[in-house]
């Protein structure tokens, strides 16, 4: 196998691999553990780099693996792949680094980093996938790399999320393989290719297709948290706060809207989806999402309950970009999809730490934390900044680029949504924020720890930091070249190019 | 020399090893745990020779003491018979290496001479080229699995056997009244001369009904179950594993090859009827399994529901749809062998199968757990597993054949599945505190279960080398074109 086609697989098994010999190592085994880890994070990372490298200068990396007779296999380094793939391996890295520091201690762990891995795995694979058939086997492979994530703590509680969980997602996907099947059926290929594969089936199947269509978005839309399959995000937060970053930011969530990225561009193809007649209902939906989403999130007091419906209605921005056919909205779609991880998982990691060092789970407990955890508090701010779209952070990037694409588009009622969004966000975002720098301490934090000088253990402290640093970069340097805004350019230019 | 080894008889050796090997077992029991591990080896080298043969050459035919058709005793092997044969011995090795830790503790001297037996019954039933040799093996096969039912002794074991040995005679008989109609009609019991002469008539109706009542019964197909489950939870671990995954395979399997090669066409309202059956064993089974409290009892209803989905391709009759349903029926040879012997472990470990007791058992038995989960993985039919490759070729055919109905049953059965497996999997990632253990496990037995498992995981994998074994001496007929 020469090094074009091995490279896919190679970034693959980058992450399976550590992780099913993590199974198999004894709990006290921690420097081992976190060597292979790392190892094979930043493995992937570098190997990621050479692929990013290569797809820009024009290079072709496909594995292809004989699955089934003409169907096969296909790991494959498209722009959109590339994408997703960067997103996942970087924020995979500092999330393992947390996850080291969060779980210091506490059993199981070699259970915890071993489905940690395969849940990775499963999302390059999602990523990486070049056909419908491979996006549904590591789709379904993340739900079930998932739920032993989600029930890790073993309590009723997580018990109850992770069945919630499951009935959503396997129901999901049983929706997603009927579709799969019976587009096969018809187009006899699941080859994913701009501008789609079944444009010649428009006139014959045309009730088949739009049928086929919902199908699959219904699947993908649970994991995507579309308003009203969204039931299971919420529940899923009684996980440990890694689990949170990663389900919000790098795999879950993200795994269901780049699905639908992928069933509106390369299995439809905008154009025919817009003939269809599909389009403008999934983008009132996630309108709707968007909207149903920010209002939930007011009112809850429960800080990563908040940040969950938060997520709810930011993944939708995604999709409300795929929706919308025109150039610049795609490219606001896109690019939000890196920017919502980043700033996302920014504010799961602050969660996190709150919760671990002070004990505080609720907003109302939040006065004057900035005080005492200033580093972690100034990350929040500005993941919370960027989620308002406040320039010149990342969100300030998608949101413009949504905007104006809506105009050009001539779809001025978005505009209304997202300034009606924006001010939501703002509703539920500032109060904290002032609470957070501007109200007086109480004299005693829930449960408070302490590690000497530092606010916080520095391996919690360093990723929403380091984070919160690429928020900033995102939007700031937007324009250099290799910057999420930049890939998505690239990208929407295939996508529209004759 | 290589010539010589190509040209064994491997196919009449697969049959007479394994009765040599009960003879000796039986004459020694106190050596049976070695002799019968000798015995297995050789077994699975005299496939593992047909197989060869089979893939080199071509269909293999056998004339046993050199008398041929139609007077003497006839042995076919194609792709169909060779992948039945093929899963048994893998099934059955993963067995033998289980039953010596499980009957380390209470030897039971009969065990191996009955399951040596039944393995010679069982491929010599896969072999058989003539309706009445079939007869013969599966009446013999029926026998020895009814002993091996009775081996767990106790009152509930019992009833259960003659429960099972009651049923088990009475689909014989069926069957073989079928067989003497047809005979009578047509002066003939080979398979393929059989299939030339056949005409329909009454008789042939008559006879076709009577065979495949007989067979559906030992099969277990809704609403002819009932006396599966509690012979199947009843039994010692080792022999619930060989039941569900090969024994009601056995009767499964001479039906398919009576429909594919000697029933006449235009059985098209017998295909619809067992189609609508095998429906209703899907969502029974299921929902019967979903409300089981006792481990055993459910994966025993996950049988039914699963014999279900073989009885979907009768109705769509295209080979696509024949080549998943024996795919799927060779995924859950595997996973059901698994999940049986990873429920004997944990009997075996904590004394008990409640279902709701099964607290921290993921802690203390994690090879355990694994198997079970991925073998669930493949009885939902989740990818990457064989069940899902099964799965995904029914659901092509059906959708090819425009009868989307099936597609819902398929779809619901695997949701049931889901619920049962997980229902399962959830209690064993709880907190709770009591402990259960009375003793450990045996190495040999958490990792037979986990390697049969694995088993099922790599068929979703590697799928075209099976596929392509379907192909040899077409069995299914060719794929319509499109």
């Amino acid at each position: 196998m020469n090094w074009d086609a091995g490279l896919p697989l190679l970034i693959l098994s980058s992450s399976l691999l550590p992780g099913l010999v993590i199974f198999f190592l004894p709990e006290e085994r921690v420097a081992t553990r976190t060597t292979l880890n790392l190892g094979g994070a930043l493995l992937k990372l570098v190997l990621v780099g050479v692929m990013v490298w290569g797809v820009f200068h024009g290079h072709h990396y496909e594995t292809r693996l004989p699955l089934l007779p003409g169907l096969d296999l296909v790991l494959r380094a498209d722009a959109e792949a590339v994408l997703f793939v960067t997103l996942s391996s970087v924020l995979w890295l500092v999330t393992t680094i947390y996850a080291i520091g969060y779980l210091e201690g506490s059993p199981h762990r070699s259970r915890f980093f071993g489905f940690f891995s395969l849940c990775v795995t499963a999302t390059i694979g999602v990523a990486l996938a070049g056909n419908l058939i491979t996006f549904l086997l590591f789709y379904e492979l993340l739900t079930l790399a998932t739920y032993p994530l989600i029930v890790h703590r073993g309590t009723e509680v997580a018990r109850q999320a992770g069945r919630t969980y499951l009935t959503y997602t396997i129901a999901g996907g049983a929706l997603l393989l009927v579709g799969t099947v019976w587009i096969y059926s018809l187009a006899g290929s699941l080859e994913f290719t701009h501008r789609g594969f079944v444009a010649e089936l428009v006139d014959t199947h045309r009730a088949a297709l739009i049928v086929i269509f919902v199908l699959l978005i219904a699947g993908l839309g649970v994991k995507a948290a579309l308003v009203p399959l969204h039931g299971w995000l919420p529940q899923a937060m009684v996980a440990p706060a890694p689990v949170s970053a990663l389900l919000h930011a790098v795999a879950v969530v993200k795994a269901g809207a780049f699905g639908i990225v992928r069933v509106v561009d390369d299995v439809f193809g905008v154009e025919v989806a817009a003939n269809l007649g599909v389009t403008g209902p999934l983008a009132a939906v996630a309108a709707v999402t968007i909207i149903y989403g920010s209002l939930r999130a007011l009112f809850q007091d429960d800080l990563k309950r908040r940040l969950a419906f938060s997520t709810i209605s930011q993944v939708s921005y995604i999709i409300l970009g795929i929706a919308i056919a025109g150039p610049a909205v795609t490219i606001g779609g896109l690019v939000h999809l890196v920017h919502q991880g980043v700033m996302k998982i920014t504010l799961f990691f602050c969660a996190g730490n709150l919760a671990e060092t002070l004990g505080i789970h609720k907003i109302s407990e939040m006065n004057g934390v900035g005080r005492r955890m200033p580093w972690t508090m100034a990350a929040f701010t500005i993941g919370a900044l960027g989620m308002i779209g406040v320039p010149p952070l990342a969100g300030f990037i998608s949101k413009w680029y949504l905007g104006l694409g809506a105009l050009d588009a001539g779809q001025g009622w978005v505009v209304f949504v997202l300034a009606g969004s924006s001010l939501l966000n703002a509703g539920y975002f500032l109060p904290i924020l002032y609470a957070a720098w501007f109200k007086a301490p109480p004299d005693a934090w829930p449960a408070e720890r302490t590690w000497g000088r530092r606010e916080t253990f520095w391996l919690l402290l360093a990723p929403p930091v380091v984070t919160a640093l690429l928020t900033l970069a995102a939007g700031l340097l937007a324009s250099a070249p290799f910057s999420p805004l930049q890939w998505a350019r690239f990208i929407t230019a295939q996508e529209y190019m004759p | 020399m290589g010539t010589s080894v190509v040209n064994m008889p491997w196919g009449v050796m697969a049959i007479l090893l394994p009765l040599a090997g009960a003879l000796v077992c039986f004459l020694w029991p106190r050596r049976s745990v070695p002799l019968g591990l000798v015995t297995v080896i050789g077994v699975v080298t005299c496939v593992a020779g047909l197989g060869w043969q089979v893939v080199v050459l071509g269909t293999q035919r056998y004339a046993v003491g050199g008398w041929g058709a139609p007077l003497g005793i006839d042995l076919y092997a194609d792709g169909l018979s060779l992948l039945m044969l093929m899963v048994t011995a893998g099934v059955g090795l993963g067995i033998s290496v289980y039953s010596t830790g499980y009957f380390e503790r209470k030897p039971s001297a009969l065990f191996w001479p009955l399951w040596l037996f039944l393995w010679a019954a069982l491929n010599a039933l896969f072999l058989s080229a003539d309706i009445f040799n079939l007869y013969v093996t599966l009446e013999l096969l029926g026998l020895a699995a009814v002993a091996l039912v009775a081996l767990a002794g106790g009152a509930d074991a019992l009833t259960s056997a003659m429960r099972y040995l009651l049923v088990s005679l009475l689909g014989s008989l069926f069957y073989l009244l079928g067989v003497a109609l047809l005979y009578h009609s047509f002066g003939s019991v080979d398979m393929a001369i059989l299939a030339q002469r056949m005409e329909p008539s009454p008789a042939v109706w008559a006879a076709i009904g009577l065979i495949s009542a007989g067979l559906l019964l030992k099969t277990a197909l809704f609403p002819l179950h009932f006396w599966l489950p509690p012979a199947h939870a009843s039994a010692p671990a080792p022999v619930s594993a060989l039941l569900s995954a090969l024994v009601v395979k056995a009767s499964f399997y001479i039906l398919l090859r009576l429909w594919l090669e000697v029933f006449p066409p235009g059985n098209a309202a017998l295909g619809q009827l067992l189609g609508l059956l095998g429906a209703a064993a899907v969502l029974w089974g299921g929902i019967q399994a979903l409300c089981q409290t006792r481990l055993k009892l459910l994966i025993a209803y996950s049988t039914v529901a699963q014999l279900g989905y073989f009885f979907l391709a009768f109705p769509l009759g295209t080979a696509t749809a024949w080549k998943g349903t024996l795919y799927l029926l060779l995924s859950h040879a595997l996973a059901k062998a698994a999940m049986f012997m990873a429920a004997g472990n944990i009997m075996h470990f904590g004394g008990h199968d409640r279902i709701a007791d099964l607290d921290r058992v993921a802690h203390r038995l994690p090879l355990t757990v694994t198997a079970f989960a991925l073998a669930g993985i493949s009885i939902i039919g989740l990818p990457p597993s064989g069940g899902f490759i099964g799965k995904w070729l029914l659901l092509d055919a059906a959708l090819r054949a425009g009868q989307w109905w099936w597609v819902v049953i398929l779809i619901l059965g695997g949701l049931l599945a889901a619920a049962y497996v997980f229902k399962v999997i959830g209690y064993a990632f709880t907190q709770a505190g009591v402990l259960h253990e009375t003793r450990t496990v045996p190495i040999t037995m958490e990792w037979a279960a986990l390697a049969l498992a694995l088993g099922a995981i790599l068929l979703g994998l590697f799928a075209p080398w099976p596929l392509a074994l379907m192909e040899i001496g077409l069995p299914f007929g060719r794929e319509s074109a499109g």
